[in-house]
């Protein structure tokens, strides 16, 4: 059964060396239970961004906590480059494991499947095809003679994201953002913040019911309020344009990196 | 050309004008001017009864019907909806390959940019792929790309998807899928061909006699001034501000 608990027992689920799925920009990210994550003292996560991330994948790379990372791309978006991910990468800081979005997409649709890998159109001829040895080109099985590129599956330790709400047998609403149910698919296990928990079946309705994730591939739920602060959610809230850019200033040399972290660490537990 | 806003009022213009004819464009993400181009696009047709063009903007509430979650416009490529997209590059070669990855020695490349996004996949299904990179300098335009995030041409398998023109804040450019090879088509004013000789790093075609890029008509600012940056402000509100207060 799923879970409600207190944001840092939700975070405690997540431990050293396992591999973490987050999603893009906008789409629910769990940035309170990552400045939770910190403070864990978790090291080497691997990891994946569904399909690309920025503030906090930078976050995490900053703080020396990842081993290694799979994305198509990190970026502030309109804050431009993201300082850590760009200093780590020239540093050799961890592996870098260069995709595409829908390489991603593909390898994580294999795992929902139970499959050991999916074919995807396109990439041939790419450098991508030399720096990911684990992609494939084959010959196509069948119909008409042609290569075809295969990844292979994706199946993440742990998917973790933000949602507005969740019922209280753990349904969670996810509208029209439907990567997030392929995250949870895919995951071992899901871990899932919200805006608030409400009384009512979010299954109840014909209604509702579409955008929900149901509770089946929920397994711990946390309330945090303001949780994908300072990044946007849905119709809820817009990004805090003002602190990114102070952000992606601050990121560019190390120092400046770790007052940022300090001041983030204790603003959400002030919040909190 | 005097001023910032004229600069890129052609730019939106430019790219309206490359888009006439599709039914659905996308706009990928951080794109001001790519999805003012669409949305010029779908104003002009609609005011003069042309048929409708559908447009998905990356990033927007209002401007994009995408209801299965992040891979639908992947997929939706793969099925063959979606006629044109945009895609720019840190090094554009020759050849029409995109670099979004970086220079120097892969992978702890001396410049690192943000990464490949949907390129190496999109280039491939997207009939009309524009590439749009507002720098015009040697720097951007090399011979040969460090890193081939996507390729332009792959004669080993059947493709529908390629580069139709390459846009800068000095020219237009066609590509030449059968040579292989981009021709410059127009020079933006007061640009010269010289110009952009000296800061085109690659070899390209040049025709005896090269047009200016016409400047928007009257009609068209009117519609951009207007309509144009007020859809535009949902998605980007300091862009369209900014454009709105130099009008």
């Amino acid at each position: 059964m799923t879970e409600i608990v207190a944001l840092e027992a939700l975070a405690a689920r997540v431990t050293p060396g396992q591999s973490l799925a987050i999603p893009v920009d906008g789409s629910g990210v769990a940035m309170a239970a990552t400045a939770a994550l910190l403070e864990t003292g978790i090291r080497d996560l691997k990891l994946i961004c569904v399909p690309i991330s920025g503030m906090q994948a930078d976050l995490l790379i900053g703080a020396g906590r990842i081993a290694s990372i799979e994305t198509s791309a990190v970026s502030l978006g309109e804050a431009g480059a993201a300082p850590r991910f760009t200093a780590g990468v020239k540093n050799g800081a961890f592996t870098m494991r260069d995709s595409t979005c829908p390489a991603i997409y593909a390898g994580l649709l294999a795992a929902q499947k139970g499959v050991p890998f999916m074919p995807i159109a396109g990439i041939i001829g790419s450098d991508l095809l030399n720096v990911r040895p684990d992609w494939q080109v084959i010959d196509s099985p069948v119909g008409e003679a042609r290569k075809v590129v295969v990844v292979p599956a994706i199946s993440p330790d742990v998917a973790l994201f933000h949602t507005p709400e969740a019922d209280r047998a753990g349904n969670v609403r996810i509208g029209r953002h439907r990567e997030l149910a392929d995250l949870a698919y895919a995951s071992k296990r899901t871990l899932v913040t919200v805006e608030r928990i409400v009384d009512r079946n979010l299954l109840d309705s014909e209604d509702s019911a579409a955008g929900v994730l149901p509770s089946l591939y929920v397994d711990s739920i946390a309330v945090a309020t303001g949780g994908a602060w300072p990044l946007a959610l849905w119709d809820e809230y817009p990004a805090d344009e003002a602190e990114i850019a102070r952000y992606a200033a601050m990121a560019r040399s190390e120092d400046g990196f770790r007052a940022y972290l300090s001041a983030f660490l204790t603003h959400r537990k002030q919040v909190a | 050309m005097s001023t910032e806003r004229e600069r890129r009022e052609i730019l939106i213009a430019t790219i309206a004008d490359l888009l006439d004819g599709i039914r659905h464009v996308a706009v990928g993400a951080s794109s001001p001017i790519p999805a003012a181009g669409a949305m010029l696009l779908r104003a002009r047709n609609e005011l003069c009864g042309k048929p409708p063009v559908r447009i998905s903007i990356l990033g927007s509430q209002a401007h994009n019907f995408f209801t299965n979650g992040g891979v639908e416009l992947f997929d939706c490529a793969a099925q063959g909806r979606v006629d044109a997209f945009f895609l720019g590059g840190g090094q554009i070669d020759g050849h029409g390959n995109i670099n979004l990855v970086g220079t120097g020695d892969y992978p702890t490349t001396s410049v690192r940019w943000p990464g490949s996004f949907g390129s190496a996949y999109l280039y491939h299904l997207i009939p009309r792929v524009i590439l749009f990179r507002e720098e015009h300098s040697p720097r951007v335009f090399v011979p040969q790309v460090d890193f081939v995030s996507a390729r332009a041409i792959t004669p080993e398998i059947p493709r529908r998807g390629g580069p139709h023109a390459l846009l800068t804040n000095m020219a237009l450019f066609d590509f030449d899928r059968e040579a292989g090879g981009f021709s410059l088509r127009s020079v933006h004013p007061p640009f010269t061909p010289a110009d952009i000789r000296e800061n085109t790093g690659f070899a390209y075609q040049e025709p005896d006699v090269v047009r200016e890029t016409p400047r928007p008509d009257a009609a068209t600012l009117a519609l951009l001034r207007g309509r144009i940056f007020d859809e535009l402000a949902e998605t980007y509100p300091a862009f369209a501000r900014t454009m709105k207060q130099a009008a």
